[in-house]
């Protein structure tokens, strides 16, 4: 419904925006990995003439300037100390780009350096210097239980586990164990993280670029300490999300700012300033699975660390979905999984596509491989063997697997010709990747449904528009129920002064858990619209329908407008209904969820040219399993979408720090895959088993996939004769491998 | 501040301006209100600021706007208003091939540059030609097939 608008160029995104009155913000980043601040002099920056304000620290003494939606462990700017290399000590608003970015350089910063962690082992040796100390203040919105108490720079810990494992390893006459690596990457969301804030005497008003908007509006109003009725986040068209514009990012920055200089500033990152803004998990995981020789697997056991940074950002979530994500969709006998989340002197990792099952399905799924080629068992009979039934248990206490495994891997795997040879079989080579993902977030979403004296109907909801077509199915559900077409509905952008709540827009959960509550609307309204015609003819309104924008009666027909003054006894007035989707027992706890498993299958044929180590990705599978598909292309296009991302992960993307310092901070040095990436064959299959929560039965989609063609490449690569354990398979990675092994 | 002096054709329409030496395009066309072109790398990658100057595609982040004079500067707000623009929309609606939208009117531009050479002739040709606009939402999947859809109607009604 919005591609005419954003093809014309005339989709509005907050870097757009001009607001009267407003000045430009600029951050100061500090050069320091880890350091004491001595002092900071901002007089010759203040002095300069078009600068109206300067923010340091040492304003926030009259809040309480920690937040994290998770853990409140970071300051709006540096207090006292930083903790890696790009965090934000100082804020300059100035009445143009370059005056600020000018006063930047006068700002006068002393530190003292102290002893630094910027890898995963130097964080987690013995005498690791800490990055934080003192008792956990827990976030509002983790929703992961009572969160532990901080043991050394390990700020989360995840673990669960089932049947005696070290019994079940022991007696195993199969056990493949190994080291693994994942790369830290970045988003790479093409309009960068944008912020616009005012702070006036009775509201605090933002223009964002946030995929949360409410939990943004919750994380201000604590901040600043007031109601959050009085904060006001607007998010128009979102530039791409893809998690790097979920939870809090700048907007603290700017309302401080704005606060101090009494007028509305803009703060916009470059993409180096959105790579130390937030990434994905750099990950190392110890894994291993045991089986019988007749293919039957029987236990895994797995440790992962994930490296979140200097603040905590979204990690504890991204750790407990990796350590969901960890055994893998397998009936096993037993299962003992660690997950743990680091503190490191390295710019916060946040959310980004399918979290945790991309760190882990690519590890699980070589090993599973690997049990293959021991037991001389074909690896897709031996996955059809041992994969989970519906109604199985992924994790004790959690929502029992909801989708057909089989028949998805069965879709992928005929897809792709399995049972056909690739004809160079040593230089090419086939993988499949299975595996779940916890997803929904907590299903709070709340929605209104208008229908105007016009006929046209008009939805209030607060997902985010990011690209993913959100505001084109929440139009369809509704014109379904109204029996109008979908041009006559309308969505627009959230501004939480008129928009109900919404928890997020991530986890997949907008056509399931936001799109259930925009079809409960749009259904209280179609009975409010039955019951009036019901009085008018005075006949029951099971005897009527809707359609074309009218009630029907026999050969009688009431348009909306004609309804609507009817009922108002004039022209105008408007018929008001809303829907909303909370957890099923009051809970809403990530503990007791998901709210589904997003299936994430595919399949990938590779071609590895041993002379230069290149991979290139020839063709992919994946399954869109999405219960319900709503709008079938859409859900492709999601699909494709993930997996040239995917490509991007497996392949060459990895975010490089030099000693705490951002080595490759620019898009000539950071590569993200272009067209001529692009496999010769890329498919998704749609799988509609109506098993989802959503509307007609639908779930959610376009993460899994992402996760799903890292693990199917990954396997690939290795059944091309290469050694696999560490991502991205650069060429002289694979090169290398391949020479070991010759 | 030193300013120059500059006369060219922005969207057809005969314009004069001073403009800073230093003044990029992008900055130029933005506060002017043509906000089509969008910002992001900064270092001539991404593509999502691309105008055309002279009918050929550039990164307007990389481009001095005082070396405008005399050329011919199009951009998605001229781009729309030119019958061409119809079988380019069709094509990315009926292809789904817009997605969160950032990139959309870039990648429009180098389309119409490379339909006026008449460079599209296969897939492999559509794929280098687009390789200077990167998009993270669709995949390319859906722009590259819409460009085949383009190619077909532009060659069936000349």
């Amino acid at each position: 419904v919005d591609a005419r608008e954003k093809l014309r160029g005339q989709a509005e995104f907050v870097g757009d925006l001009r607001i009267p009155d407003m000045l430009h913000g600029s951050v100061l980043r500090s050069r320091c990995v880890h350091a004491r601040i001595a002092s900071v002099d901002t007089r010759a920056a203040c002095a300069l003439p078009g600068v109206a304000a300067v923010l340091t620290g040492a304003d926030l003494a009259d809040i309480d300037p920690y937040y994290g939606h998770a853990i409140r462990d970071r300051p709006v700017v540096a207090i006292d100390r930083v903790r890696f290399a790009g965090e934000p000590v100082a804020i300059v608003a100035a009445e143009s780009p370059a005056t600020a970015e000018a006063a930047l350089t006068l700002i006068d910063v002393q530190y003292e350096e102290l002893p630094s962690a910027c890898t995963l082992e130097s964080a987690l040796a013995l005498d690791a210097p800490l990055l934080h100390t003192g008792p956990v203040r827990e976030g509002e919105a983790h929703g992961l239980g009572k969160l532990p108490e901080r043991r050394g720079n390990i700020c989360y810990q995840y673990r669960f586990g089932s049947g005696k494992t070290e019994r079940v390893f022991s007696e195993a006459e199969v056990v493949v164990e190994g080291e693994y690596t994942f790369p830290s990457v970045y988003q790479y969301a093409m309009e960068t993280h944008t912020v616009i804030a005012q702070y006036a005497v009775d509201e605090i008003v933002l223009w964002a670029t946030a995929q949360h908007p409410f939990l943004v509006r919750g994380e201000i109003a604590a901040l600043f300490g007031i109601p959050v009725s009085k904060v006001r986040v607007v998010v128009p068209y979102l530039g791409g999300g893809f998690g790097s514009k979920s939870y809090t990012k700048l907007e603290p920055m700017a309302v401080a700012i704005a606060r101090k200089a009494g007028r509305p500033v803009r703060l916009v990152n470059s993409v180096h300033d959105a790579m130390l803004t937030t990434r994905r998990h750099g990950m190392r995981c110890w894994m291993r699975t045991a089986a019988n020789n007749d293919g039957r697997l029987l236990a895994r056991q797995v440790t992962l660390w994930l490296d979140t940074g200097a603040y905590a950002d979204n990690g504890p979530r991204v750790t407990a979905t990796a350590g969901d994500a960890a055994p893998g969709p397998y009936a096993w006998n037993a299962v003992e999984v660690e997950a743990l989340c680091v503190y490191t002197n390295l710019p916060p990792s946040g959310s980004y596509r399918a979290f945790g099952a991309t760190h882990l399905q690519w590890i699980g799924e070589l090993q599973v491989d690997e049990v293959a080629r021991r037991t001389r068992i074909d690896r897709l009979d031996l996955r059809q063997r041992n994969l989970l039934r519906r109604g199985g248990t992924i994790r004790p206490g959690a929502r029992p697997l909801d989708a057909d495994l089989p028949g998805d891997v069965a879709r992928v795997a005929s897809a792709i010709g399995w049972s056909t040879p690739a004809e160079t079989p040593k230089q090419v080579g086939r993988g499949i990747g299975v595996g779940v993902l916890a997803a929904g977030a907590q299903p709070v979403s709340t929605a209104i449904a208008r229908l105007e004296a016009d006929g046209q109907v008009v939805i209030l909801v607060g997902t985010t528009e990011m690209g993913q077509g959100a505001r084109t199915v929440m139009a369809q559900l509704a014109a379904e129920q109204l029996g109008l077409a979908v041009d006559d509905v309308r969505v627009r952008g959230t501004d939480t002064r008129f928009t109900p709540y919404d928890r997020s827009t991530g986890a997949s959960r907008s056509t399931t858990v936001a799109g259930l509550a925009v079809q409960r609307a749009a259904q209280e309204l179609r009975r409010r619209v039955l019951d009036i015609a019901s009085d008018v003819w005075g006949v029951p309104a099971d005897r009527l329908q809707i359609s074309g924008g009218a009630v029907r009666y026999e050969t009688e027909q009431l348009s909306y407008p004609d309804l609507l003054t009817r009922y108002f006894g004039m022209a105008g007035g408007e018929l008001i209904a809303h829907g909303e989707v909370r957890p099923e027992a009051g809970r809403g706890s990530f503990a007791s969820g998901p709210v589904f498993w997003e299936v994430g299958v595919a399949a990938a044929e590779v071609a590895v040219d041993a002379d230069t180590g290149v991979v290139q990705l020839r063709r992919v599978f994946t399954v869109a399993d999405v219960g319900k598909a709503i709008n079938p292309l859409l859900v492709e296009r999601q699909d494709h979408g993930a997996t040239v991302q995917g490509l991007g992960n497996a392949l060459f993307e990895e975010i490089l720090f030099d000693e705490g310092q951002l080595a490759n901070g620019t898009l000539l040095q950071y590569r993200v895959p272009t067209t001529l990436d692009l496999p010769d064959v890329m498919e998704s299959l749609i799988v509609e088993n109506a098993d989802g929560p959503g509307p007609d039965g639908a779930k959610g989609c376009g993460e899994g996939a992402l996760a799903a063609v890292v693990a199917a490449i990954a396997t690939a690569v290795a059944d091309a004769g290469v050694h696999v354990d560490t991502l991205p398979l650069t060429p002289e990675r694979v090169w290398r491998n391949i020479s070991k092994e010759g | 501040v030193s300013l120059a002096e500059v006369g060219f054709r922005l969207n057809g329409r005969p314009t004069r301006a001073s403009v800073r030496h230093e003044e990029l395009l992008l900055d130029f066309l933005r506060d002017r209100g043509l906000t089509g072109a969008k910002r992001s790398c900064d270092a001539e990658v991404c593509g999502v600021c691309t105008v055309l100057v002279d009918g050929a595609p550039v990164s307007a982040c990389c481009y001095l706007a005082c070396e405008l004079d005399g050329r011919d500067v199009l951009t998605i707000e001229g781009l729309v208003t030119l019958p061409a623009f119809a079988v380019l929309e069709e094509a990315f609606v009926r292809r789904a091939a817009v997605q969160c939208g950032f990139c959309t009117p870039g990648m429009l531009l180098t389309i119409h540059s490379l339909l006026q050479d008449a460079a599209l002739t296969t897939e492999v040709s559509i794929r280098e030609g687009l390789s200077g606009n990167l998009c993270r939402c669709t995949g390319y999947r859906a722009i590259v097939e819409a460009v085949v859809d383009i190619v077909a109607a532009v060659d069936r009604h000349g």
